[in-house]
């Protein structure tokens, strides 16, 4: 039923434009990134520096360009959150809990969060052909930026609204299994990152209370003549290297577990909100093309024009939304489905690697015990 | 005359007990076995010292002079030799030095003629007499090989109810060793019970500077719970850890030789039913009387300031006092990986859970099963984590607490031989000022008195040479003692760390066959 993959692969590769988020450094309180990007084609490569805030006016930009058929059908490509400081890993390990990408590690899983969100921008095709991408990767300084006003996408109204509106049911059975089916899987889907992520912060732990623990091997071992003595102290230096290795070991499987699964899990709940939002647009417009048939049914006679005009146009805004929303949800979980199969495969290849170089070490170590033992 | 008779019987009357004591109609083989019976019998005479080579009156000239020459050493192998009730314990210890000992073993086991010449002089160049040919000796060798005992504690199980209920755990005993009566064992114990056998075994043979091992503590939050009725995965916990320690501690006591002798041991094994031991009860009049004990114990501890004159105590000591606080240090690292560990696993159980949720309602039917195979896996990397956290506990934070507890009664056997020593050296004051107050009545010119002080000086002399003599049984003792803790530690740990290592190579082994069996799985997504 769905697609083979080879269409996806041309489909989701095809962007006009290579880009990478390649650095990232303090600048006073902001972080300033590195943005290379080259267009396909041709051999410029740009290079820019972003603040978070330019991010912010370019999705500002993205969601309000004007004259696009059907814009608010669109699953706009969720931006990360906007970063505290970045942790360091040690301070990352007494947090209780983790909510986002930006907290979990340091600033590189949050550049290649940055580096996706240009390159899903880059790779839509309707939104590439907003001149504010080209600006934002080309242009040394981006146009003077008005107060980032959040309109009718203010997540504030959308509060008030979406207790009103978002039950509202739909006249189009594929629409509402839709909702339906988003609602369960945000909620699903949140919960796993959640889990998950607290996952790699336990690895983490132990990787560092085996390094303590090889550490204090060290510490008890002092300089005896006695035989017996002289044995146990080369016992503990040699659990302390196996310890070592199990630490190493920890660090990598963590790490494994936050590129692979993990990066793909965060950035598909944040896809799922995106999507719960256009779809909450359009039910909105459905709202006001009820509205206006109600309307229209109820007007006086010589508004009777007005508000047919104002249903013709709803009814039209509706329709290229809907048809807009239906590509983009098809898309949309193809691309979900590619990425997750990429993200499962690349977990337990690592992981399965990184086991496999543990065994080889934890073997040998094993075997040089015992012949301690011996003499 | 009159003191000599009540005075422990000199050494070579005890060798013809050991051959007139066929008390289990033993081989000479095994002729340790009964020697050393009449140790521990020994011990249950008036706590006089345990043998006086040097009776004051009537000394043969050969024992006066070895035993002099005795007198300068410390705690030397030839010292054991000429002391034969602990020539006997070295026997027991043969054990684990066998080539030196079983050398010795012929020696002491035929001995051709009962006079003092045998015992006094042959052994300080550990000759073996012609008593034994050489394939006896390999003969004997064998048959200690074949020396056998196993035991295991199993099966806890909850007797009675309420406050007054109990965990009786099954003691099975194999052995091949001549001394037990049959080869297999089974009997039921209670805690209490293991506290007895060490109260027992600690106030016989703490003082002659043995390092009884110590049983598991007390917990009365854990039991509590047992007793309760809890049935939880806390309290099923604490009986395993009960169980398994109090395996170990059996365990170390049969394999120290010595202690495997007393009698107290053997019943342990042996008899059906064991007289309640009440004495451990937390708060009996026995209990308090022993924390008091405890107290005056640690206050004399600090105010004996031993004049040290072999340096190897002294610096053993410093070694016991580093290495308790490496252990201390070692444990709570392991508890802190043990923990997370826990969390680890309990964590990868909820996420497991979350990606089945994730699975079953997904439409993509490939990724549904992708994805509820993941979970799958998930979960049996829990069941890892939780196994693994059970190893880093059971084998490796257990390790460290029974040798943090070992090493209290290592301080406790050097403590002992203070005492010894401060007994000796109050003795010596004692007689000191007998000798000044005769001197006073004989300037006084008080006959009648004169005589008594005379007496007091005599019986106060032999008191100090025989302190003076348990200050070195003790020292050798507990310098033996010490070699020997040092060997069975290191095999210990030798073998507990191989068992961990093996747990945790097989942990990854494990995971690698879980993550080949899922990617195929993810691969089928299409």
């Amino acid at each position: 039923m769905m697609d083979a993959g080879i269409e996806d692969n041309s489909n989701h590769n095809f962007s006009g434009y290579d880009v990478r988020v390649t650095d990232a450094a303090q600048n006073g309180d902001t972080f300033v990134y590195v943005i290379k990007s080259q267009q396909i084609p041709s051999d410029t490569e740009y290079r820019v520096e972003r603040e978070f805030e330019d991010f912010e006016w370019l999705h500002h930009c993205l969601l309000t360009q004007e004259g696009v058929t059907g814009l608010h059908g669109i699953i706009f490509p969720p931006l990360p959150a906007k970063p505290g400081t970045f942790l360091s890993n040690s301070e990352a390990k007494t947090k209780k809990k983790i909510e986002s990408l930006a907290m979990v590690d340091d600033w590189q899983m949050y550049c290649r969060a940055l580096e996706e969100y240009l390159h899903l921008v880059t790779a839509h095709t309707v939104l590439i052909k907003n001149p504010a991408v080209h600006s934002f990767l080309k242009h040394r300084e981006l146009p003077i930026k008005t107060k980032v006003k959040k309109g009718i996408f203010n997540k504030l109204t959308q509060a008030v609204e979406e207790l009103r509106k978002e039950h509202h049911k739909d006249i189009d059975d594929f629409f509402q299994n839709e909702r339906d089916s988003n609602l369960t899987l945000t909620a699903f889907t949140k919960a796993a990152v959640e889990k998950f992520l607290e996952i790699v912060l336990t690895e983490q732990k132990i990787a560092i209370a085996c390094g303590h623990f090889s550490t204090a091997l060290h510490l008890g071992i002092g300089q005896d003549d006695d035989p017996a003595d002289y044995a146990f102290a080369k016992m503990c230096l040699k659990l302390s290297e196996v310890l070592d290795t199990v630490k190493k070991n920890f660090e990598k499987v963590a790490e494994n577990d936050l590129n692979t699964l993990g990066f793909n899990l965060e950035l598909h709940s944040r896809f799922q909100d995106a999507e719960k939002e256009m779809l909450f647009r359009r039910t909105c417009k459905l709202v006001d093309v009820e509205t206006a048939n109600k309307n229209l049914g109820q007007a006086k006679p010589h508004k009777k024009a007005a508000m047919e005009d104002i249903k013709k146009a709803a009814d039209k805004e509706f329709d290229e939304i809907s048809g807009m929303a239906k590509v983009e949800i098809q898309r949309y979980h193809r691309e979900r489905v590619r990425a997750f199969q990429k993200a499962l495969i690349e977990l337990s290849d690592s992981q399965l690697q990184t086991a496999r170089e543990c065994c080889v070490e934890l073997k040998q170590q094993l075997a040089e015990f015992k012949q301690l033992c011996a003499e | 005359m009159a003191d000599d008779s009540e005075r422990v019987p000199p050494p070579f009357p005890e060798s013809e007990q050991r051959e007139t004591d066929p008390a289990d109609g033993e081989s000479d083989e095994d002729s340790d076995d009964f020697e050393g019976e009449d140790i521990f019998t020994g011990n249950s005479q008036p706590s006089e010292p345990k043998k006086d080579p040097l009776p004051p009156a009537a000394p043969t000239t050969s024992t006066t002079t070895t035993t002099s020459s005795n007198t300068k050493t410390n705690g030397l192998h030839s010292d054991d030799e000429e002391q034969d009730i602990f020539a006997e314990a070295t026997v027991e210890l043969a054990l684990d030095s066998p080539l030196n000992n079983r050398k010795r073993e012929p020696a002491q086991a035929k001995p051709s003629a009962p006079g003092p010449s045998l015992t006094v002089t042959g052994p300080s160049t550990l000759k073996p007499p012609p008593a034994k040919t050489f394939e006896e000796l390999e003969e004997e060798e064998e048959k200690e090989d074949a020396f056998e005992l196993n035991i295991a504690v199993t099966n806890p199980e909850k007797v009675g109810d309420g406050m007054n209920a109990y965990m009786a755990y099954k003691v099975s005993t194999q052995t091949n060793l001549p001394m037990f009566k049959c080869k297999t064992y089974t009997v039921k114990r209670r805690f209490s019970d293991f506290l007895g056998l060490y109260e027992k075994l600690s106030e016989k043979h703490s003082q002659n500077g043995y390092i009884v091992p110590p049983p598991p503590e007390k917990s009365i939050l854990g039991m509590t719970k047992v007793k309760v009725g809890k049935e939880d995965s806390s309290s099923v916990e604490f009986v395993e850890r009960r169980r398994a320690s109090l395996e170990r501690y059996l365990q170390r006591v049969v394999s120290h030789p010595s202690l495997l002798q007393d009698p107290d041991v053997r019943e342990f094994l042996e008899k059906d039913e064991l007289p309640r031991a009440v004495s451990t009860q937390a708060l009996s009049g026995a209990g308090f009387l022993k924390m008091i004990n405890r107290a005056t114990d640690a206050v004399s501890k600090m105010t004996i300031k031993m004049n040290e004159s072999d340096i190897w105590f002294e610096e053993k000591l410093l070694e016991v006092e580093s290495e308790d606080q490496h252990l201390r240090k070692l444990l709570s690292v392991v508890e802190t990986l043990v923990n997370h560990r826990k969390e680890l696993s309990s964590n990868t159980a909820m996420f497991a859970k979350s990606v089945a949720m994730l699975g079953s309602s997904e439409d993509n039917t490939a990724l549904s099963r992708a994805l509820s195979q993941l979970a799958e896996v998930e979960d049996k990397i829990e069941q890892l984590h939780q196994d693994q956290a059970c190893n880093d506990f059971f084998i490796l934070a257990e390790l460290f607490a029974d040798y943090i507890r070992l090493l209290t009664a290592v301080r406790g056997s050097f403590d002992h031989r203070m005492k010894t020593w401060q007994r000796w050296q109050d003795a010596q004051t004692t007689l000191q000022k007998k000798r000044e107050n005769e001197a006073k009545l004989l300037w006084a010119n008080k006959p009648d008195k004169l005589q008594q002080a005379k007496d007091e000086i005599s019986e106060w002399e032999s008191k100090v040479t025989q302190y003076e003599r348990d200050f070195e049984r003790v020292s050798a003792t507990v310098r033996k003692e010490f070699l020997r803790f040092e060997k069975e530690k290191a095999m210990d740990f030798k073998n507990q760390l191989v068992r961990y290592l093996e747990t945790l190579l097989h942990s990854h082994q494990q995971l690698i066959k879980y993550w080949e069996a899922f990617l195929p799985e993810a691969k089928a997504i299409a």
